[in-house]
């Protein structure tokens, strides 16, 4: 049978900002990439991105990377890796400088400087007064910067394709990762597309939970393509919930509101921040904004008739704040509420927002599994940046302003190792007869006939116990529950059918796809938060209310097959600082 | 509540038709917005086929011809909408299937006014510098998602698409000759030249009526025209 074939050098799957900042290195080196996207590129999630990017730049207060990644490590709950955070809070300042090099168009101070604003979990001299680090182009950061990569990427003459869908990635017997099945969505058509290296960079999977801020394309594509290529899966058990997302909706309203100086408010009109967390208040990290208010709601003193949310209070700042510095969140505001920010509080509740886990990477991008009996090695061919991998710098809670600098760190980090690997690897390895066969049957078996369950209603099944039993408490009980739950809707997906067999842009096909993989993705996070018996970052067990840190300083796995957890050591040796040990963390 | 939705699938329709469609009151809720809608009518009938990503009016997939005018369904209130609501793909491009239409004219048009930044000038090591008002200049021009709305409604564009870059194109074209880092300005003007590319824009200002972001297209043509004009003198 004839399969269309491409060939490049590197195939990149996903074009948000981690895609093309690796497309862009790529490019600029003349390696042929091909970057294959489900969506426009300029309509990947990055867009969506709001406050800024962390870089230690001291444009408006003294600043320097090591308290950056103090803030990170402490942030990320002691965690994530600390060889990987010291590397992106020293490559920061960099990799925001050659943004305003790309042409982003950053908010400016009077001297002419990239504006900074204050952001959650931040702080000067190792835990002392407030820092200003998130660098950002008004409340439109994401867009902004995805916007920029796009056009350089225009210049640089890389290769798109536009509105494919990668199925799953091709592998030969020696275990080398050689492309990637992918199928046009226009007209349906499937593609072989062979690379030398392939980088996933296609997000992470906010619609696996009902109330989201995510795009309705975060499925966790390529986290399900690692897992069914027999790559376990890291710290899937760690889920942010951003606090403020616009309460019952979703939509995501910035921390860069409080880090302009709004603040939260109960039912009593109290300031509720100061009791649980005296220093940082409302800046405090997210996981711990997002435990208080879900706690003043459980215990009475929520707002609104269902008493159901806290409200966000940037009135005070003054008309001009508002539409200067957070625009874009006013006109969301005004859309979906239909009330002023800058006159009238906004109801807002904690909402689903951010993969920490993903696939296990090194601080090149390039994924990493574990040996028999030793340490992890990489497997040849394959990388991941951003929110589908796991470096791990994000580890049990990511801080605001954080995500837009790991994609850009590790975009460009894992462009320049595939430059060096493509020096040492000079040819394409022949593609194994059937090595696509994987990825040809599933597509076809959405091409059968058949009554049987609901792709759509199975979905939304799926998103209601993730909430419901893999929220921001969670007990044995709820948890185990869930995972037979998920385990149910697995089986009932094999029974699945849809009725549109058009091969041109059919998007029900697409929306199938979608959710096999957010049911791996599902299973995964569920069964990771069920064997973690400790509250650590956004891991919250009513059960297990401490950090064990004599048990479980350590990184799950989770591998598809079996459903089988293992687990692996915290890198916890910088590069070349000091390690900072675990402490118990207040703010 | 009724719609009247575009409907056309190239692999089993010999012409384009308008279906009927209706959801229950019941199922509406204050505040709900038309991608919400579509959505569930794409449960009722999985073959409706829309683009839609970021349901919050940034991404800019879901552009569409709602009730005549153009707009992104994901911030269009249902309450604000003459029913049956009649929908339509964006005018004026061909259409793949239903309300998808093919973008590729759009984003060459969009490709040709050299969308990037042009500074030859060695970097710095750090970031160069712009005053708070050079930067002023970019606001209502970089916002743009590229939703197609404004140029999908210029009589100008449907006339001569292959010829006229379109407001979309032109307002980053404009993006960029006013930003103070940008050094390509006789570059840029010089492929702006011809009684079309640019000059094919009769200030109809359907661009600024549509623009989902309250973008103004036209002024920044208005701008790029008073260059052109300068420079000739």
């Amino acid at each position: 049978m004839g399969l269309a074939r491409r060939s490049f050098d590197t195939l990149i799957i996903g074009a948000g900002g981690g895609g093309l900042r690796a497309a862009l290195q790529l490019s600029q080196a003349e390696a042929r990439v091909a970057v294959v996207s489900k969506v426009f590129p300029t309509r990947s999630h990055t867009v969506a991105a709001q406050g800024g990017v962390n870089a230690a730049l001291a444009n408006v207060l003294p600043d320097n990377w090591h308290w950056h990644m103090f803030d990170t490590v402490k942030g990320s709950d002691y965690l994530g890796d600390q060889d990987a955070i010291e590397y992106m809070c020293r490559s920061a300042p960099r990799v925001v400088y050659e943004l305003e090099h790309f042409g982003v168009p950053f908010s400016r101070l009077e001297s002419g400087h990239i504006y900074q604003r204050a952001f959650g979990g931040q702080s000067r001299d190792f835990g002392g007064e407030q820092a200003a680090r998130t660098c950002a182009a008004a409340d439109r950061t994401g867009h902004a910067i995805l916007h920029s990569l796009y056009q350089q990427n225009i210049r640089a003459r890389t290769h798109f394709f536009d509105e494919y869908f990668a199925i799953d990635l091709i592998r030969d017997a020696e275990g080398y990762f050689l492309g990637a099945l992918a199928v046009d969505i226009a007209s349906g058509e499937p593609i072989i597309i062979e690379a030398k290296t392939t980088i996933l960079a296609t997000g992470g999977v906010g619609q696996l939970f009902r109330t989201n801020t995510n795009a309705l394309v975060n499925t966790g594509d390529g986290m399900a393509m690692a897992l069914r290529a027999g790559i376990p899966i890291q710290d899937m058990e760690f889920f942010q919930l951003h606090p403020t997302g616009i309460a019952g909706k979703g939509m995501l309203i910035t921390e860069g509101a409080r880090g302009e100086g709004g603040y939260l408010l109960n039912s009593d009109g109290e300031r509720f921040m100061e009791r649980y967390a005296p220093n940082a208040k409302d800046l405090a990290s997210r996981d711990v904004v997002s435990r208080a208010i879900a706690t003043e709601v459980r215990e009475g003193r929520g707002v609104g008739p269902n008493r159901d949310h806290v409200l966000l209070k940037l009135d005070h700042l003054g008309a001009d704040i508002v539409k200067t510095r957070l625009p874009g969140i006013r006109d969301t505001v005004m859309t979906f509420l239909h009330i002023d920010p800058a006159e009238t509080p906004i109801p807002v509740y904690p909402t689903a927002h951010y993969t920490m886990g993903g696939i296990p990477t090194d601080r090149h991008g390039q994924v990493v599994v574990p040996v028999q009996q030793g340490a992890e090695e990489p497997v040849p061919g394959l990388y991941a940046v951003g929110e589908c991998a796991c470096v791990s710098v994000h580890g049990a809670n990511r801080l605001g302003g954080n995500s837009l600098l790991d994609i850009l760190v590790f975009g460009r980090a894992a462009a320049n190792h595939v430059i060096d690997y493509l020096r040492e690897h000079r040819y394409h390895r022949p593609i194994p007869d059937g090595a696509t066969d994987q990825a040809m049957r599933r597509l076809a078996r959405w091409d059968q006939q058949g009554k049987g369950e609901s792709v759509p209603a199975l979905r939304r099944e799926l998103a209601k116990v993730m909430e419901d039993h893999c929220g921001v408490f969670r007990n044995e009980q709820v948890l185990q529950e869930g995972q037979q739950k998920v385990k149910q809707l697995r089986e009932r997906l094999k029974d699945a059918y849809i009725e549109d067999h058009s091969q041109v842009f059919n998007t029900a096909r697409i929306e199938a796809m979608e959710l096999e993989n957010l049911m791996e993705i599902g299973m995964a996070t569920v069964t990771s938060a069920l064997a973690r018996r400790e509250s650590r970052g956004a891991h919250s067990r009513i059960d297990y209310p401490d950090r064990d840190d004599v048990h479980w300083l350590r990184h799950s796995l989770y591998s598809l097959e079996g459903d089988k957890m293992d687990y692996k050591p915290v890198r916890m040796k910088p590069l070349t600082v000091e390690t900072f040990p675990p402490k118990k963390r207040t703010y | 509540m009724k719609f009247s939705i575009y409907r056309y699938d190239p692999d089993h329709d010999a012409r384009p038709y308008m279906q009927e469609y209706e959801l229950p009151d019941a199922r509406l809720s204050q505040g709900m917005m038309l991608l919400d809608a579509l959505l569930m009518l794409k449960e009722q009938d999985e073959s409706l086929s829309f683009r839609r990503s970021c349901r919050e009016g940034v991404c800019g997939s879901d552009g569409m011809n709602i009730n005549g005018v153009n707009g992104l369904a994901c911030i269009t209130p249902l309450a604000s909408l003459k029913r049956p609501v009649q929908i339509r793909p964006l005018p004026g491009l061909p259409v793949v299937r239903d309300l998808v239409v093919d973008l590729s004219q759009f984003y060459q048009q969009y490709r040709t006014v050299k969308p990037y930044l042009i500074n030859e000038d060695p970097c710095p090591e750090v970031e160069r510098l712009q005053s708070p008002q050079q930067r002023e200049q970019l606001d209502g021009l970089y916002e743009c998602i590229l939703c197609a709305c404004c140029s999908t409604s210029c009589p100008s564009f449907w006339w001569n698409p292959d010829k006229f870059l379109g407001p979309a194109a032109l307002l980053q074209a404009w993006r960029f000759l006013a930003d103070s880092r940008d050094h390509a300005t006789e570059e840029r003007l010089n492929g702006l030249e011809g009684p079309f590319r640019l000059f094919r824009c009769h200030t109809i200002m359907n661009c600024v009526e549509v623009c989902p972001k309250g973008l103004n297209p036209t002024r920044a043509i208005g701008r790029i025209k008073d260059l052109m004009v300068k420079r000739a003198l």
